[in-house]
């Protein structure tokens, strides 16, 4: 079984990947642009927070420059495809194989430790809290507010302009949206909420690594595409909330496989479980369905 | 007033598939007038519109809607002069948002859109008022979404949203031809309707010469992307698709051959 602190410790990434699941809905599913910026936003999002850090700024300055570097990644991207015309995917890889540099560049180095630096989380261990109960309330705060802005601005004109774009560019050019600049402020948007998600996550394990954001996109979608399963998004704020749910449930369920013994998992099988998670999450609701319609035909 | 002059657009110009669409079209379209445009598969009619709308910009020519020259402007910045409504049903609106969402949008057309709310409450009367208009029960169904509809009433919603807000001129493009005959019937009455209580200005276009004269104030016939003959007043009073087509023969010694158009 799961120890306390690993239990813990799961909802605490999980959270911090619920703010990368949130970005990923934004651009897969609202705006319909499949981008692979995240892989690298996240350790952006990550070099640049540890970086000011160490340089003596305060925590949440320093996480707020990391949103804003996070949404200039997600800009570049947008603009290659809206004003280049690159296809949107290729589009999101060159900015993620340019960042590996720029994060090499910022950080000066493949890593930097955080871990006797003044972080967002240190007053917060002065609380009556155990150590690994910290950063799961803070995260908690965190992800409530990011799901709460999110779910109004998708309720406001600009919001409903943007889910216009992605449902249908052609209606929405012609209602006077100006497509492009939405998918520019979406994309941006979405990388901005991944870059946070760096900056925490760097802060809450003492240290911002170049290869921390390979395989963050696949991440993001198991949360996504898992939370949607177990949670209809038939309204924005259920699609919300269900980034948040899949991507609990995804760390759970990795730290689960790797604490069950007799499975034999070790740490580096990681990956291999991520796919397999994703595939079956990919898989399973189909097969749901196709056996539900099997059952009702047969009773008919 | 709207006004086309000498426009010209190639399709992929020093291709093998080079096609001239538009040869020199000039149209001028007053206040309050209703136009109906017909030809043949290819005569520019579609091209046409969407030059107008801003969807593909002319090579050369000039298009002036209301003292504004909109040639170069992009589809978005002419959305407040020019409203429209798509021949797909389901084109015209957006399936995954719910029908006070789709109008919402609408209300706001070629206009700055901000952080406030986009369903306002004190919409709600001018959507219920619009929708009930229609006699297909959609207001106590506001908060639907939009691909629980028919195509026949997705069709209905999209007249509704382009003639929420004022424009220039309202485009019509095949609007009726994807539903079923009594649908299409219903759509075009419910056209006119609105045409005439708002005066609006509209431009149809449509594949079925009986419609171009049954509705509308105006005639104008396309043929290789230019106007070859504009009829009004007393002159289209009475008459009838064999009359057309006589005059089509008459203007360009061509025989038509589009079945489509005499079909309908």
């Amino acid at each position: 079984m799961l120890s306390n602190i690993a239990l813990y410790g799961a909802i605490e990434t999980g959270l911090i990947y619920g703010l990368v699941a949130f970005g990923i809905y934004l651009s897969f599913r609202v705006l319909d642009f499949p981008d692979l910026t995240v892989d690298g936003s996240f350790p952006l999002g990550a070099a640049v927070a540890a970086v000011l850090i160490i340089d003596g700024w305060n925590p949440w300055l320093a996480t707020g420059c990391a949103v804003m570097a996070g949404m200039a990644a997600g800009a570049v991207t947008a603009l290659l495809n809206v004003k280049l015309n690159i296809l949107n995917l290729l589009a999101s890889i060159l900015t993620m194989i340019a960042l590996y540099s720029v994060n090499l560049r910022i950080m000066g180095r493949p890593n930097v430790a955080l871990l006797t630096e003044e972080t967002v989380l240190t007053p917060w261990y002065d609380l009556d809290l155990a150590f690994h109960q910290v950063p799961v309330l803070l995260f908690i705060i965190v992800v409530f507010v990011a799901l709460i802005l999110l779910w109004r601005f998708m309720k406001s004109e600009t919001g409903l302009a943007m889910r216009a774009t992605g449902a249908n560019a052609r209606m929405a050019r012609a209602q006077g949206i100006a497509t492009g600049a939405m998918i520019v402020l979406g994309v941006a948007v979405s990388n901005g909420l991944v870059g946070l998600a760096g900056a925490l996550f760097a802060q809450s394990q003492g240290a911002a690594d170049v290869t921390m954001g390979v395989g963050v996109i696949v991440i993001g979608l198991a949360s996504l595409i898992g939370g949607e399963a177990v949670v209809t998004p038939s309204s924005v704020v259920r699609a919300l909330i269900a980034c948040v749910v899949g991507a609990i449930m995804y760390r759970l369920a990795i730290a689960f496989a790797l604490n069950a013994d007799f499975l034999g998992l070790q740490a580096q099988d990681l990956n291999l479980i991520t796919a397999v998670l994703v595939t079956l999450a990919i898989v399973l609701p189909g097969v749901r369905s196709s056996i539900a319609a099997k059952l009702s035909r047969n009773k008919a | 007033m709207i006004s086309a002059t000498d426009l010209r657009l190639t399709f992929g110009k020093g291709t093998p598939l080079e096609n001239p669409a538009l040869r020199g079209m000039s149209l001028t379209v007053n206040q309050g007038e209703f136009v109906t445009v017909i030809g043949s598969n290819g005569a520019g009619k579609s091209t046409f519109l969407n030059a107008l709308a801003g969807e593909v910009l002319v090579d050369s020519g000039q298009i002036i809607v209301d003292n504004l020259d909109v040639t170069k402007l992009p589809t978005h910045k002419r959305a407040g002069r020019v409203a429209r409504v798509f021949q797909d049903p389901l084109a015209g609106t957006c399936e995954g948002l719910s029908i006070e969402e789709n109008l919402a949008l609408a209300i706001k057309r070629g206009q700055r859109r901000g952080l406030t709310s986009a369903v306002k409450r004190q919409y709600m009367e001018q959507f219920t008022d619009s929708l009930s208009s229609l006699n297909l029960g959609l207001e106590k169904r506001l908060g639907d979404k939009m691909g629980l509809l028919s195509g026949g009433q997705r069709q209905a919603v999209s007249l509704l949203m382009a003639s929420l807000t004022p424009s220039s001129i309202l485009l019509l493009d095949e609007h009726t031809a994807a539903l079923d005959p009594k649908t299409a019937a219903f759509v075009l009455e419910l056209t006119t309707k609105i045409i005439e209580e708002q005066k609006l200005t509209a431009l149809m276009v449509t594949h079925s010469m009986k419609q171009a004269l049954e509705v509308g104030s105006r005639t104008v016939m396309l043929h290789q992307g230019q106007v070859v003959f504009d009829i009004e007043g007393k002159d289209r009073e009475g008459l009838e698709v064999k009359d057309l087509l006589g005059l089509f023969e008459k203007q360009r010694g061509l025989e038509v051959d589009d079945d489509s158009l005499l079909l309908g």
